[in-house]
């Protein structure tokens, strides 16, 4: 039915509140936690989101009669309280396939958290979870490789991998990082990492760090007999330059690189994912500037939100804090958005911070990274959290050690291995974190004295984003 | 304490992935393996190789996996067959997981002598 253009500024809510509206299989949801300004009714802000975020502006205009605007538009389908919180609440918006470019993350942020967050009429505003509907799902490219061919690639099974940042992260000559790398790879790990503030500076240019990390590689696989890998960081100032980093890692025969996803940005990460699938590369992801966006409780992206679109856009490894070491994280709510990254179907489960059913469909998963601030005695605490299909990243935790980073090295696997053990022989290893590893220290000095040397080390703060809950 | 003032020298060993830093399993922990891999719903394979080959991704099948098999005792005499016929390979257990078609467990139980 035509309908007749009346100008001016009508109330959001008229044409964007419809809690009537049965949400498709095909829309995009989006669940934000809204705190408006005082005064504003709650459906008139929950509405000014939805419109501010798909088809609409301040003032009706005479060309959106020249389509179907209903048929376009984001519509607030749904507003509730959030528990333990009386400012604030959240309000859930569906919007049309048809709004989002196919295969396009970073449409789909431009469009969900553009201009809205700017919005006059919100004090804050938190992009808490979204949908993705299996439509578009299938139109995006995913991890390059994803867990099971990363497992077959590196050789790795029945266990998480373990890893470690070279450190000092900055300052090192090529000679010198490859040194580490090759202390840190002989001594049993499966991964060692660029820290993501290296990328070519004139203390090191990358072409350097690439040749001599290349021959640390080689020289740890032939003298320990298994797989070897290092992220070898590719991020650049322009994708030209990214993906040249990209070409010559591949040249030197090495199995992954490595990219910052935010900083980056996803158009620059889901150009070099799909360049890893087609060059047989594995693709690690460090999520710098993660924190700015996502630590606040009332604004700003959920990093489960940023977890669900890393996974879209491509990568087969990222990073999701530790819960136990010294960065930001609680337990259930890791938990909530590593199984984002791993498993095809994610229920809604309020009690992990999900919002909404989560089908994946065929799209690969990818390796939780725990890393940050965590030592040995954190190992059975980490094999528990994070299980097998996780990397965990042990830096200070692995140079640290009194004998060097080889023999860190070493204590940190004969650990894993011992947790990975007694947790199949059905112990509980959080419980007897204790008895199990210093049963395993019997047999293995440098564990023992890793041991000794971090026993009295804890990171004991109160999380700041907490899940709502009274 | 002794090791604070001494820095020991980590020697390089060569080892076979999964468990190859912990100390040859007894009997009874090689038992709790493979309990394990049964329970979780995965098919048991024994595995052999020359150490010669040893990071070759494909080593010999020893017949075939025991799909759907739930006896221990069946899986303990496999792998101590094979162990008899290739006594100078590598043998491992893999716990084989259709679902994922990946490997939920996998590690050496006997070294080549």
């Amino acid at each position: 039915m035509s309908k007749k253009y009346d100008a001016g500024v009508k109330e959001y809510r008229d044409t964007y509140w419809t809690p009537d509206y049965v949400p498709l299989d095909t829309d995009l949801l989006a669940c934000f936690k809204v705190t408006g300004q005082e005064g504003v009714p709650k459906e008139e802000v929950a509405a000014a989101v939805a419109a501010e975020s798909s088809t609409g502006t301040w003032s009706t205009v005479w060309s959106e009669l020249l389509t179907d605007l209903d048929f376009y538009k984001g519509r607030c389908y749904r507003i509730e309280d959030v528990p333990g919180d009386k400012e604030s609440f959240y309000a859930f918006i569906a919007y049309p396939l048809d709004l989002f470019e196919e295969g396009s993350i970073t449409n789909v942020l431009t469009s969900l958290v553009g201009n809205v967050f700017g919005f006059k009429a919100l004090r804050h505003l938190r992009l808490e979870d979204i949908r993705f509907p299996m439509a578009f799902i299938k139109t995006c490219p995913g991890p390059p490789n994803g867990i099971c061919v990363e497992r077959d690639r590196m050789n790795k099974y029945g266990r998480p991998l373990l890893g470690c940042t070279i450190k000092p992260k900055l300052g090192l000559s090529g000679k010198n990082y490859g040194r580490v790398v090759y202390e840190c790879l002989r001594g049993g790990l499966d991964f060692t990492k660029d820290d993501e503030n290296i990328n070519s500076q004139p203390f090191q240019r990358w072409q350097n760090r690439f040749e001599f990390v290349a021959e640390a590689v080689q020289l740890a696989q032939e003298e320990t007999g298994e797989k070897k890998g290092h992220y070898l960081n590719c991020t650049a100032a322009t994708p030209e330059e990214m993906y040249e980093r990209a070409e010559f890692a591949k040249e030197l025969g090495q199995p992954i690189i490595m990219h910052d996803y935010i900083t980056g940005g996803f158009t620059a990460n889901t150009g070099l994912s799909k360049w890893c699938r087609k060059n047989g590369m594995l693709l690690h992801i460090h999520r710098a500037m993660h924190a700015v966006i996502d630590r606040h409780p009332k604004h700003g992206i959920h990093f489960r939100v940023l977890a669900k679109c890393l996974r879209l856009s491509g990568g087969d490894q990222l990073h999701t804090g530790t819960v136990v070491g010294k960065l930001e994280g609680d337990r259930q709510t890791t938990l909530g958005f590593i199984d984002q990254l791993r498993e095809s179907f994610v229920p809604e489960d309020r009690s992990r911070g999900n919002f909404f059913d989560q089908d994946w469909g065929s799209m690969p998963g990818v390796f939780a990274v725990a890393s940050g601030g965590i030592h040995v005695w954190h190992m059975p605490a980490l094999v528990a959290i994070f299980g097998d299909d996780s990397v965990l990243q042990f830096g200070g935790g692995t140079h640290g050690h009194p004998w060097g980073s080889a023999a860190g090295a070493a204590a940190n696997r004969v650990a894993l291995e011992a947790c990975v053990k007694a947790r199949n022989a059905g112990r509980e290893i959080e419980k007897e974190s204790r008895d199990i590893l210093m049963e395993a220290a019997k047999h293995s000095p440098e564990l023992a004295i890793a041991l000794e040397t971090w026993k009295e080390i804890k990171f004991e703060f109160d999380t700041v984003d907490k899940l709502d809950v009274n | 304490m002794p090791f604070k003032s001494t820095v020991g020298d980590y020697q390089t060993v060569a080892t076979l992935e999964t468990f190859g830093f912990l100390p040859p399993m007894s009997q009874d922990e090689i038992y709790d393996q493979i309990a394990y891999i049964i329970a979780q719903g995965w098919s048991p394979l024994v595995e052999h190789v020359h150490p010669s080959r040893s990071m070759a991704t494909y080593w010999s099948y020893w017949k075939l996996p025991f799909f759907g098999e739930k006896d221990l005792g069946v899986i303990v005499s496999e792998l101590e067959a094979c162990h008899r016929a290739y006594p100078d390979h590598h043998v491992r257990l893999v716990g084989y997981d259709a679902y994922t078609q990946s490997q939920g467990s996998c590690f050496v139980v006997f070294e080549a002598r």
